[in-house]
C-alpha cells in the first residue's frame, strides 16, 4: 500500500472555490465545444433586430418612456427584450443539457460530490448566466454596428442586470428540468414556457400600448416575470434602477431557485417519487 | 478512525418503488480492506442499493453508514470517503480524459496541482498514461471503463463500489477490469464493494453477499458458501442459495 488512507478532507472556503470554479470551466468549455449553439445564440436576436425591427420601425412609433429621454427607434426599443431573450433561450438551453445530463449520467458525478447540493446547483446556475452574459454582450457588440449605441456607462451597470436575470431564468429552467422525464419532452417547454414568456412581455412593444389593445393581455403581461426581467435590463442599460422590476426579479429567481433545490433534494423532491437521475433499475 | 469499523454497514435497509418492493430488510456490511462481491440476478436490487449508498434515492427505511459515518446525517462527509462507478457510462464524451479528471477533482474541492499530479499517477496505474489528451469518446469500452475506475479513485476515497463494472466488456477486457481493481485495492488501501451477477468475478477468499428479489439470502467467504451449499463452484454455490430462479445465472 504506497498511499495511507488521510483524514476526510475538510470543506474549506477554498475549496467550495475550486469547486464553484470547477462547475464554471466545465460549462464554458462545453459551451466552446458547441459552436453551433453560440452561432444560434447570436444569429436569433439578430434576425429579430435585423429584420422584424427594421421592418416594425415604421409601423411602429415609441414614444418618450422611462428610461429613455428621447423618442427612440424601435429597433433601439427592443434590444433590452432581446438581451433577456438570449437569457431566456440560455436558461432553456442548460436546463436542456441537465436532462441530457441526467439521461447520461453525468448529473450523478455532480451530486456525488460532498459539497450541499444546493451548493453544487447554484454552481451549476452560475455558471449558466456567465455563458448567457458573455452570449448578451456578443450581441451587444454586434449591434452597436447597427446603431444601437446606450451610454458607455451603460455596458457596465447592466451588468448586476445580467447576472440577476440569468439566475431567474437560469433557475426556471433547472426547475423545469426537474419535471422533465425524458429530452424529447423538451419541445412542450419551448412552447408552452419560452413563446408565452417572451410575447406577453414587453420586450417586443411597450405595455401602454398592449392595454390599449386589451386590457387582460396588459395584466398578464404585468405579472409575467419576463416582463420586469427585460424591464430590469432596460432601466440597467441606461444607468438606472427599475426597483419594482428588481424586487421581482429577485423574487421570482429566489423562488425559482428554491424550487430547483428542493426538487433535487432526493430526500423531499421529485426525484425521491420517480427515481434518482439516470438510475439504472 | 477505528480500523475494526466497517468500511460499508448497511443496517435493516428497505426501499419501494410504489407497491413495488425493491429492497427488502438488508443488512450487510464491508470489512475495512475488504473486497465484498454483491451477487445478484437483474432486478435483484442491486441498482436500488447503489442509488441509496451513493444518497441519489434518500433512505426511508434503515440506516447506511460509511465508515462509521452515518449517510443521512453527515453525508457530506460520507460522500467524500466514497468512490463510485456507476453501470452506465458517466464520463463526458466531448472532454478529453484529462479533463473529466480536472472536473471530478474540482468537485472534490481539488486543486489544479493536486489533480494534475493524481491524475498522472492514477493513469499511470491504469496503463492509460498517453491517453490524457485524448478525449473520451475516442477510447474503447474497456478503455473508458479503466479510465472511469481510475477517476473514482482521484479523491483518495477509502471504500469503492462498483455496480457490474464489467457490463458490455468482452473476455478480456473483463478480466483485465477485474485484475485492475484488485491491484488498485491492494496499492491503496480500499475496501470494495463489486456488484454483479457473474459468479466467475469471485476469488475464494472474497466475502459474498447473494441478494435476490430484494432480499438477502446469504452472507460469508466465499469459500465458506461452497462449503455450506456442498456445491463445486461459485455458480452451483448461487443456484443453491437462490433457488428455482437461478436461470440464466452466469
Amino acid at each position: 500500500m504506497t498511499t495511507p488512507a488521510p483524514a476526510p478532507r475538510r470543506l474549506t472556503a477554498a475549496a467550495y472555490f475550486i469547486c464553484l470554479q470547477g462547475i464554471v470551466w466545465r460549462e464554458g468549455l462545453r459551451f466552446l465545444h458547441q459552436r453551433e449553439r453560440f452561432v444560434s445564440a447570436l444569429v436569433r436576436p439578430l434576425v429579430w433586430l435585423f429584420i422584424f425591427a427594421a421592418g416594425f420601425r415604421q409601423v411602429l412609433g415609441v414614444s418618450i418612456i422611462p428610461p429613455y429621454d428621447t423618442y427612440v427607434l424601435y429597433d433601439v426599443y427592443i434590444t433590452p427584450g432581446l438581451m433577456a431573450m438570449i437569457q431566456l433561450f440560455n436558461g432553456m438551453q442548460s436546463s436542456l443539457s441537465m436532462v441530457y445530463d441526467r439521461e447520461m449520467g453525468n448529473m450523478r458525478v455532480l451530486l456525488l460530490s460532498p459539497f450541499p447540493r444546493a451548493f453544487l446547483l447554484f454552481g451549476k446556475l452560475i455558471a449558466g448566466t456567465l455563458v448567457s452574459v458573455l452570449q448578451v454582450y456578443a450581441f451587444l457588440l454586434i449591434a452597436w454596428f447597427w446603431d444601437i449605441q446606450p451610454p458607455p456607462l451603460g455596458y457596465l451597470t447592466v451588468v448586476p442586470a445580467l447576472l440577476l436575470v440569468g439566475l431567474m431564468l437560469g433557475a426556471l429552467g433547472m426547475l423545469l428540468s426537474s419535471l422533465i422525464k425524458q429530452l424529447e419532452n423538451f419541445a412542450g417547454i419551448m412552447n408552452f414556457v419560452i413563446f408565452p414568456m417572451f410575447f406577453a412581455s414587453s420586450a417586443l412593444y411597450p405595455l401602454w400600448r398592449v392595454r390599449e389593445g386589451s386590457e387582460a393581455l396588459y395584466y398578464v403581461c404585468q405579472a409575467n416575470p419576463f416582463t420586469h426581467a427585460v424591464e430590469l435590463i432596460r432601466f440597467a442599460l441606461y444607468g438606472q434602477v427599475n426597483w419594482v422590476s428588481l424586487a421581482v426579479t429577485a423574487g421570482c429567481a429566489l423562488v425559482f431557485m428554491s424550487g430547483a433545490i428542493f426538487a433535487y433534494d432526493p430526500s423531499r423532491g421529485l426525484m425521491a417519487l420517480r427515481g434518482a437521475p439516470g438510475a439504472g433499475n | 478512525m477505528n480500523d475494526q469499523v466497517p468500511a460499508l454497514e448497511l443496517r435493516h435497509v428497505s426501499h419501494s418503488y410504489g407497491a413495488r418492493q425493491a429492497l427488502d430488510d438488508v443488512s450487510f456490511s464491508v470489512a475495512p480492506g475488504g473486497f465484498c462481491v454483491l451477487l445478484g440476478l437483474n432486478g435483484a436490487g442491486k441498482s436500488t442499493m447503489f442509488s441509496l449508498v451513493t444518497r441519489l434515492f434518500a433512505l426511508h427505511k434503515g440506516e447506511i453508514r460509511l465508515l462509521g459515518r452515518d449517510l443521512g446525517k453527515e453525508s457530506g462527509a460520507a460522500l467524500a470517503e466514497l468512490g463510485v462507478v456507476f453501470q452506465s457510462r458517466t464520463l463526458d464524451l466531448d472532454l478529453s480524459v484529462a479533463q473529466n479528471y480536472f472536473y471530478h477533482a474540482a468537485l472534490h474541492g481539488i486543486g489544479r496541482a493536486e489533480s494534475k499530479k493524481r491524475t498522472a499517477e492514477l493513469l499511470e496505474a491504469v496503463g492509460l498514461a498517453d491517453r490524457a489528451k485524448d478525449k473520451v469518446r475516442n477510447l474503447s469500452g474497456g478503455q473508458m471503463r479503466r479510465v472511469e475506475i481510475a477517476r473514482a479513485l482521484l479523491h483518495r476515497p477509502r471504500l469503492l463500489v462498483l455496480d457490474e463494472p464489467t457490463v458490455g466488456l468482452d473476455i478480456g477486457a473483463r478480466a483485465d477490469i477485474l485484475k485492475l481493481v484488485r491491484e488498485l485495492v491492494a496499492r491503496e488501501g480500499l475496501s470494495v464493494l463489486w456488484a454483479t451477477h457473474l459468479t466467475d468475478e469471485i476469488e475464494p477468499e472474497d466475502s459474498v453477499v447473494v441478494l435476490h428479489k430484494g432480499k438477502l439470502r446469504a452472507e460469508g467467504k466465499a469459500a465458506d458458501l461452497l462449503a455450506r451449499t456442498g456445491a463445486s463452484d461459485m455458480r452451483g454455490a448461487f443456484v443453491a442459495l437462490i433457488g428455482d430462479d437461478a436461470r440464466g445465472a452466469a
